[in-house]
This record gives C-alpha cells, sequence and structure tokens, in this order.
C-alpha cells in the first residue's frame, strides 16, 4: 500500500467519532463556569471537527505530512498534575534564566501556579490563565478569544477550542511597555498511556504598548503524548509585540500547532521561532497585516533528524495597503528526516505599496534527508514589490575546500557551515539569555551530527 | 486613469468563422460515439480498444478543481467530439483541398498553396478534427523523417503508434487526458530517424472552426537516438459566445543523445472584455528524456483562451538529460491561467531550468504552478527556476505556487520569484526620450519577456512580439 493510500484510511470516521464522544461525555464538566459564548464557541468548533474529520494527504494543505499515527492513537487528556520537586527539576532547562520573574507554567495543559512566577507586573498588565481571566477581564477575553485562529480555519483548531477550558493569557494595557520577557511554558509529562493536551494562548498587546513573550513547549520523561496547540496574538495601533516560540517536545512526541497574529495600524511583531522537537510536528503560522503601515518579520529555523517530520506553513496576509514583511526560514535536514516548508503572501486588493519578501533556504546534509518548499505568492494589486526565493542543497564544496585548505578538519568545517545556517536566524533574536540557550543547543546538535555522519 | 491606461481594445483578429459543411457526429459522448469516430478514421482494432479503455476509466474519474480558475460547469455530453469539413475521397494533391480552406490558413497568415509556403517551415494544417494539409512532406521523406496527420500515422505506422502512444501521457494520466484518449481525433505525428537532424521546421496550425465542438487533439513525437528536431504549434479560433474545449494531449519521445525543441505560440480566442465565451485550453503535455544526454525545452507563448491550465513537463529518466521550460502567459481582461511545469528528476547529473514570465493587465489572473522533484537516485541533479510577474492595472492578480520536493541531498535547487509593476517613473524616462508611452510600455514588457523570446524560432520570435502587444492593447497605452 502506498503511503498516500494508507494515509487515506486515516480518515475513517472511528477516529472522528472518539473525539466527538469524548466531547460530548465531557461537556457537562465544568459548564457551570463556562460563560454561554465560549460554551457556543466549543460547540461550534466540535461541530465543524465532525464535519471534517482528520485532514488526509489528498488535501492540498496537508500533501506532504500524514497525521495518521495522531488519528491512530487513542489519546486519554491528562489529569490535573501535582505540583511537585521532580517537576520543577524536568522544568528548569526550558527556562529563559534562573532570575526570570514574568511566567505562566502549564503541565499537561494545566496551569500550574505553584511552578509559575507572576510577581512584579507593571500595572495593568496581566500574565496567568484563561480561565481566572474569564473571571477578571472577561471582556478583553471574550473580544479576541478565538476570534482570529477561528476554529472553521482547519480540524486541529477546531479541536482545540472544542476542548478548550484553560491557557495562558497576556494582557498589556494601553501604553504599558513590558521590559522584562514574559515567559509561557507548556510542559507535557505523559505517563503511560499516550496523553494529549490542547494548549491555549491569548496575547493582547493594546495600542501603543509593548511585551516580548517566550512561547516554549517541551516534554519530560518518554511517553507518547500530542500536544495541540493555538496561539492567538493581537497588536493594537502601534503597538509592538515580540514573540518568540521555541519548541523542544521529547522525541516521540506529536506537536501540532497554530499561531495567528493580528496586527493594528503602525504596529510591528517579531516573530521568531525554533523547531528542534518531536517525532511529527505540524505548525501553521498566520499573519494579518490588518492596518496600513503594518511591519510583520518570520524569523524561523528548523534543525531536524533521525526520522523527524515537521510541517512549516506560513501565511502572511496583507489585507492593507503601505505594509512590509519579511519572512526567513532556514531548515538543516539530516538523518531520514523530512522538512516541509510552504510560505504564502497574499496581497488583497487595495493593498497597495506592499512590499513582502520570503526566503526559505533548506540545508541537506543526509542521503536520506527529504526537504519539500512551496513559496507561494497570491497578488491582487499592482503597486507591489515581492519577491521570494527558496534554494535546498547539500553543503557547498568550494566552503567546505576553503575551510579545510585552511587546517581544518572535515568535521568541524561541516558543523562550521551548518551552524552558520542556523546563526544567521538565531542572529535576529533580542532577548540575549535565550539566544545563548539555543545557540548552544543547536551547536551541540550539529556537532553530534557531523561527528556521526564523519565522511572523510 | 493613468497614463499607463489609455487605449482602445483591438479585437481578435482571427475571430472569423469559415462557412464550410462539416461532416459531425451528434453531440454526447457514449462508446457509440467513440466507436464511430474510430470507424471514421478506419482504425486498427487496438487503437478502438485503447479508446474504449481510456473512455470506461474516464467514466470513474471526476473533474478536478484545484487550479487557481474559475469557470462554470462543462456539461460534456453537449460537446461534438467529432466535425470535420466535409471532402469525400482521399486527396491526391493540395490541388483538390477545398479552396476556402486554404483561403482560411491564408488568412491566418499559414499559407499552405505550393506557391506561397512558408520556406524553410513543414506545416501540418488542422481544421477542427481533421488534418487538411501538410506541407513538404516529400522533402521530409527523402531524409526519412515521417511528419503529418496523426491519423495518417496510425494508417501507414501502426507499430510506431501502438509502441509509444500513451508511454508518456497514459489514457490514466488525469481527467482530460482520458478524455482526449477516448475521443482525440487528428493531431500531428513527427518519426525523426537516428542520426537525423530535420532539415525544416516542423508546424502545426489549430484551428477550431464548428460551433459547440471541442477540439481534441493529439500529438506524438519520437526522436531516435542522435535526432534533433524543432516544432512549432499554433492556434486560433473563432469568435462565439459560447465556451468551447480544448483538451489536446502532446507527448514527446527523445531517445539517446536526441533533443527536441518544442514551440506554441497559443492563440484561442480570449473571450471579450466582460469574459464571454473564449476557449478552455486545457491541454496536458508531457516529454520524456528516455535515453542519455537528451534534452527537451519547451518553450510557450499564451496570449489566448479564456482559461488556460497546462503544464509542459519533462521526465528526465536518462542520466545527464535536460529540461528546460520558457514561457510567457499574458492575461487581460478576464482571461485566466494556471501554468506552468514540472520536472521530475530520475536520472543522474540531470539538469532543468524554468523562466516564466506572466503579465497580467485588465482584470486578468495569472498563475504559474510548478513542480519540481528530484527523486532519490538522481545524484547531482540541478534546478534553477525564475519566476516573474508583470501586473497591468489594479484589478489583476499573479499568483506564484512552486512545488519544490527534493530527496536527494546532493541535489542543488534554486527558485526565485518576483512580482512588479511598470513604473510610471519607468514610462516618464521613456517618454522624456522621446518615445510614445504605447512604444514605452511595449519595449518593456518585450524586455521583460526578452529570455523566452530568444527561445524561439526567429519568425515566430518577431510574432509572438506582435502578439504581444495586441493582446496587451486596451490595458496599457
Amino acid at each position: 500500500m502506498t503511503p498516500e493510500a494508507a494515509d487515506v484510511l486515516a480518515a475513517a470516521p472511528d477516529a472522528r467519532a472518539r473525539y466527538v464522544r469524548e466531547f460530548e461525555a465531557s461537556a457537562g464538566n465544568g459548564a457551570g463556569q463556562t460563560p454561554a459564548w465560549l460554551r457556543a464557541v466549543r460547540e461550534g468548533a466540535i461541530a465543524r471537527f465532525a464535519e471534517v474529520g482528520f485532514p488526509t494527504m489528498r488535501q492540498e494543505e496537508w500533501r506532504f505530512t500524514s497525521v495518521r499515527p495522531i488519528a491512530d492513537t487513542v489519546f486519554r487528556r491528562a489529569d490535573e498534575p501535582v505540583p511537585s520537586g521532580a517537576l520543577a527539576t524536568a522544568m528548569a532547562p526550558y527556562l529563559l534564566c534562573e532570575a526570570d520573574r514574568h511566567r505562566a507554567v502549564f503541565v499537561n495543559g494545566h496551569f500550574v501556579a505553584a511552578l509559575s512566577s507572576l510577581a512584579g507586573l507593571p500595572e495593568g498588565v496581566t500574565v496567568g490563565n484563561l480561565a481566572a481571566a474569564l473571571g477578571g477581564e472577561a471582556d478583553v477575553v471574550q473580544q479576541h478569544l478565538a476570534r482570529y485562529a477561528r476554529p472553521a480555519a482547519g480540524p486541529f483548531s477546531a479541536l482545540n477550542a472544542a476542548f478548550l477550558l484553560d491557557g495562558a493569557f497576556v494582557f498589556v494595557p494601553e501604553g504599558v511597555d513590558v521590559e522584562e520577557p514574559v515567559q509561557v511554558l507548556f510542559l507535557s509529562s505523559p505517563s503511560r498511556e499516550p496523553i494529549v493536551s490542547h494548549p491555549r494562548t491569548l496575547v493582547v498587546v493594546e495600542r501603543g504598548a509593548r511585551a516580548s513573550i517566550v512561547e516554549s513547549y517541551a516534554g519530560v520523561g518518554e511517553g507518547v503524548y500530542w500536544t495541540n496547540a493555538v496561539t492567538e496574538v493581537v497588536v493594537g495601533d502601534g503597538a509592538r509585540a515580540d514573540c518568540y516560540r521555541v519548541q523542544r517536545e521529547s522525541g516521540t512526541a506529536y506537536h501540532v500547532a497554530t499561531t495567528h497574529t493580528h496586527q493594528g495600524r503602525d504596529s510591528v511583531v517579531w516573530f521568531h521561532l525554533v523547531a528542534l522537537g518531536a517525532a511529527l510536528a505540524r505548525h501553521d503560522i498566520v499573519s494579518v497585516l490588518d492596518g496600513s503601515g503594518g511591519l510583520c518579520t518570520l524569523n524561523g529555523l528548523y534543525l531536524l533528524g533521525g526520522q523527524q517530520h515537521a510541517d512549516h506553513h506560513t501565511t502572511i496576509d496583507h489585507a492593507q495597503p503601505h505594509c512590509e514583511s519579511h519572512e526567513y526560514f532556514n531548515g538543516v535536514l539530516d538523518g531520514q528526516s523530512h522538512g516541509v516548508f510552504n510560505g504564502r503572501i497574499i496581497v488583497r486588493p487595495g493593498a497597495q505599496r506592499t512590499d513582502a519578501k520570503q526566503t526559505n533556504n533548506n540545508l541537506v546534509l543526509s542521503g536520506e534527508a527529504r526537504a519539500d518548499s512551496q513559496p507561494q505568492l497570491e497578488i491582487y494589486a499592482d503597486d507591489v514589490r515581492c519577491t521570494h526565493g527558496a534554494t535546498l542543497g547539500p553543503l557547498d564544496e568550494r566552503a567546505l575546500f576553503y575551510l579545510r585548505s585552511r587546517g581544518m578538519s572535515a568535521d568541524a568545517a561541516r558543523s562550521l557551515l551548518s551552524y552558520g545556517f542556523g546563526a544567521e536566524i538565531l542572529g535576529r533574536m533580542d532577548i540575549a539569555p535565550l539566544r545563548a540557550q539555543l545557540d548552544r543547543l543547536v551547536r551541540a546538535r550539529l556537532q553530534r551530527e557531523s561527528r556521526r555522519e564523519n565522511v572523510p | 486613469m493613468t497614463t499607463i491606461e489609455a487605449h482602445v481594445l483591438q479585437p481578435y483578429k482571427y475571430g472569423f468563422v469559415t462557412d464550410i459543411d462539416a461532416d459531425v457526429v451528434p453531440a454526447g459522448l457514449n462508446e457509440d460515439i467513440v466507436r464511430l469516430i474510430s470507424q471514421k478514421k478506419g482504425e486498427p482494432a487496438f487503437m478502438l480498444e485503447w479508446r474504449l479503455k481510456a473512455l470506461r476509466h474516464w467514466l470513474t474519474m471526476s473533474e478536478p478543481h484545484w487550479p487557481n480558475v474559475k469557470y462554470g460547469p462543462i456539461d460534456y455530453q453537449s460537446i461534438v467530439y467529432y466535425a470535420a469539413p466535409k471532402q469525400q475521397n482521399k486527396l491526391e494533391s493540395l490541388d483538390q483541398v477545398d479552396p476556402r480552406l486554404l483561403e482560411t490558413f491564408e488568412k491566418l497568415g499559414i499559407p499552405i498553396s505550393e506557391q506561397k509556403r512558408l520556406s524553410g517551415v513543414a506545416v501540418d494544417a488542422v481544421f477542427d478534427s481533421v488534418s487538411v494539409a501538410t506541407t513538404f512532406k516529400e522533402t521530409l521523406a527523402e531524409h526519412g523523417v515521417i511528419f503529418g496527420a496523426f491519423s495518417d500515422a496510425v494508417r501507414d505506422h501502426p507499430e510506431l503508434v501502438e509502441r509509444y502512444l500513451g508511454s508518456v501521457v497514459p489514457y490514466t494520466d488525469n481527467f482530460f487526458a482520458a478524455l482526449n484518449a477516448a475521443v482525440f481525433t487528428d493531431g500531428s505525428f513527427a518519426y525523426i530517424p537516428k542520426g537525423v537532424r530535420c532539415p525544416l521546421e516542423l508546424s502545426t496550425y489549430f484551428r477550431i472552426n464548428a460551433a459547440a465542438s471541442g477540439q481534441f487533439e493529439r500529438t506524438l513525437i519520437i526522436a531516435e537516438q542522435g535526432s534533433y528536431v524543432s516544432y512549432l504549434e499554433g492556434c486560433s479560433a473563432p469568435v462565439r459566445d459560447e465556451n468551447q474545449l480544448h483538451a489536446a494531449v502532446v507527448e514527446l519521445i527523445a531517445l539517446d543523445d536526441a533533443q527536441i525543441k518544442y514551440a506554441t505560440v497559443q492563440n484561442w480566442y480570449p473571450g471579450d472584455e466582460e469574459g464571454r465565451g473564449g476557449i478552455y485550453n486545457f491541454v496536458t503535455k508531457r516529454g520524456k528524456c528516455a535515453g542519455a544526454n537528451s534534452k527537451i525545452s519547451w518553450t510557450q507563448v499564451e496570449t489566448g483562451s479564456a482559461i488556460t491550465w497546462k503544464y509542459p513537463g519533462c521526465i528526465l529518466q536518462g542520466d545527464n538529460s535536460i529540461g528546460e521550460f520558457y514561457s510567457v502567459a499574458v492575461t487581460n481582461n478576464r482571461q485566466q491561467a494556471d501554468t506552468g511545469t514540472k520536472m521530475i528528476h530520475i536520472g543522474k547529473n540531470t539538469r532543468s531550468t524554468i523562466v516564466s514570465k506572466g503579465i497580467s493587465a485588465g482584470r486578468g489572473q495569472n498563475t504559474y504552478r510548478g513542480l519540481v522533484k528530484i527523486m532519490k537516485g538522481a545524484s547531482g541533479a540541478r534546478n534553477y527556476s525564475q519566476c516573474d510577474s508583470m501586473l497591468i492595472g489594479d484589478r489583476c492578480g499573479a499568483h506564484t505556487f512552486p512545488y519544490i520536493d527534493v530527496r536527494n541531498s546532493t541535489a542543488v535547487m534554486e527558485h526565485e520569484a518576483s512580482t512588479s509593476k511598470i513604473g510610471e517613473d519607468q514610462i516618464f524616462y521613456c517618454k522624456q526620450r522621446g518615445l510614445s508611452a504605447e512604444d514605452a510600455v511595449s519595449m518593456i514588457v518585450n524586455g521583460f519577456c526578452k529570455e523566452v523570446f530568444r527561445e524561439l524560432p526567429m519568425e515566430f520570435a518577431v510574432e509572438a512580439q506582435n502578439l504581444l502587444g495586441i493582446s496587451l492593447e486596451g490595458s496599457v497605452g
């Protein structure tokens, strides 16, 4: 059976029905506190999922990624964890630095106050969990939640919304500058059974405000788990958000995510992401420039080895004129990994004076690795400057020769050149401790890989 | 209104209808129609068998809707699948061809009568479902080159047809290829024997005339070891309010060291300003570089058709084989184009080059969609792709959807794309130096397309430039 034919079976209705049943079984839970509007969102979302089910490779958006392993596994939603010293230790490597003050920690999708640190926030700023915010800032939440990453957009965002009970909430009111980065850490700690969490994050940076948010996903332990995350970032007029996303799930994990940023007039978004983990990862990024004069930069790196599969789908939607977007995505592929990049730039009618650039460079280090790249331009306005470029290939033989002629070993030369590929992306990041941490990770990973390959 | 938008639309030049009695079969598609077509053409049994298999397969398929184009539903049962100008007997010489047919082609600038033939070009003229005349047959025969109507080839060289038909585009390939395989009526066939460099440019001119008919032609070109051929295809259709379907299949086979250059200047009726009428040009074209060091080059200039939907591709099977694709696609008024190429690298050290230029004006939508696939065994494969779009006016669209799939780490592939418009400042600069606005635009557009035009045979490069000027008139000034 071809992989595609095998994949079509993933559409079998039983996987779909399982989630619908689970939703029905848990619908009563917490119904008392859930506001009516949120209940409507959840019900609409599960209805949507029941309609579309899991995607198959026959669908254009999923032609390189089979979600069959996810559809086939029976996942259980994990119970609320008991905060423990072991968890605190396990969490340590994923924190920004020892002294970070603003962090919300979630374990298996549940907010853990004991591991979080929410001290010293400027006045009016909220960092915490959505469930609590529904009490305090219900208006803000209702105004934004599930309005951008709409459940109808895809089966996974529908599932996330259907099982939406809690998540992270960051709110920066008008004109406030949050100087220190805020970290939101989603930790998964599976036991013997495969577990699933549907983390939800809502970041609202109001007019003229500014904040840096670091979103981290990580796994501890060996078990199989699935993270199905949705993040919405709303940036008001003249505001700036620096978003960092570090995906370091364990090697047995499945990671599916949607990030949706929505920008007002003259706003700035920098979105940095580094994907290192997970056996199977799929990340959809949608950036909407919905006010004139906006600037959006996507800066991503995926580093894959072994049997890893990572699929990044990005859409930059120029809905208004005079906006600028830059997109840099580098991939380093080793082992039998498979990297997919699909980058789409849409320029809507009337979005004149758009300036959009996109590059996707892939370094293929092993004969078994596979890369797919689909840069796409969809342009409905004429006074625009749009370019995209994609490259795929091995290390440059001439550059290797140059380094070798200077006395560097083949291993060292290879790892230096591959490192340079990643360093280009990391160099654009502003938070120094995070950059240093990622730099160490990337360097260690590439050294390990070049040693293993060991070609004379 | 800016300076780049003021001019009168010139009507489609080739929109006349030839008043000629036609032999048409009833509209609709079923096994009887297929048998009738096969019988009319006096085909051997293997052909009918193949057609019926294709039809049965087609019936199990559904029409694909993934391209970035919009059109109303096509009623396949209302199409006339066979229409031929009436002439009963087998023609002995060109003098017996209906003068109205000769006149038609003359008007299209394709003289086929003895005196006026284009020197250096052998033309096969196809009118609706049949080939009416082929020039320079004798000269070609001296070199062993077989060139002429597909139906003649089926009769005279069944062994070649049976061996190669469907070997590049099988009837199972896609919806429209299956439809074509079931009902194709004529087309051109060319066979270049071993080591022969074809002394003339080969050319086929397709003309749709009958109403409510579709044109389903099939072209097969086989270049034996070490041979070379350059082939050009042109086409046009009368102005009609309803849409007509053109679903052709082209198969090219290049054996060891052979080279095929295939050029298309497509000028089907594009419909009027409001998007009424026009041809749906849904074509499957593919070449197979079966032998080592072979080369297939596609050049296309797409200015006509209401909808163009085609991806001339190369299967680079032989080691060191080369595939090239050069394209200029123009959409004006309400035209839509979803076109590009497929380069499948299978052999070692295979190389491909893609240069695509899209020009959108009026409310035209132009999409480049291309696949570059480098298979596991294609070590040392190399691809370079460049897709540029030019936008004229603020109601048109330009889209780029490349698919890049690399499964070999020694392969190198690069893709670049850009979108821009003709700047008022560029026009101003040219006008300031004494050029009229029209000349300035035509100069800029021609410069934009230069890389593609220089791949066309001389005479056609000139024709293509003129055609481009006509297609864009009304949108630029």
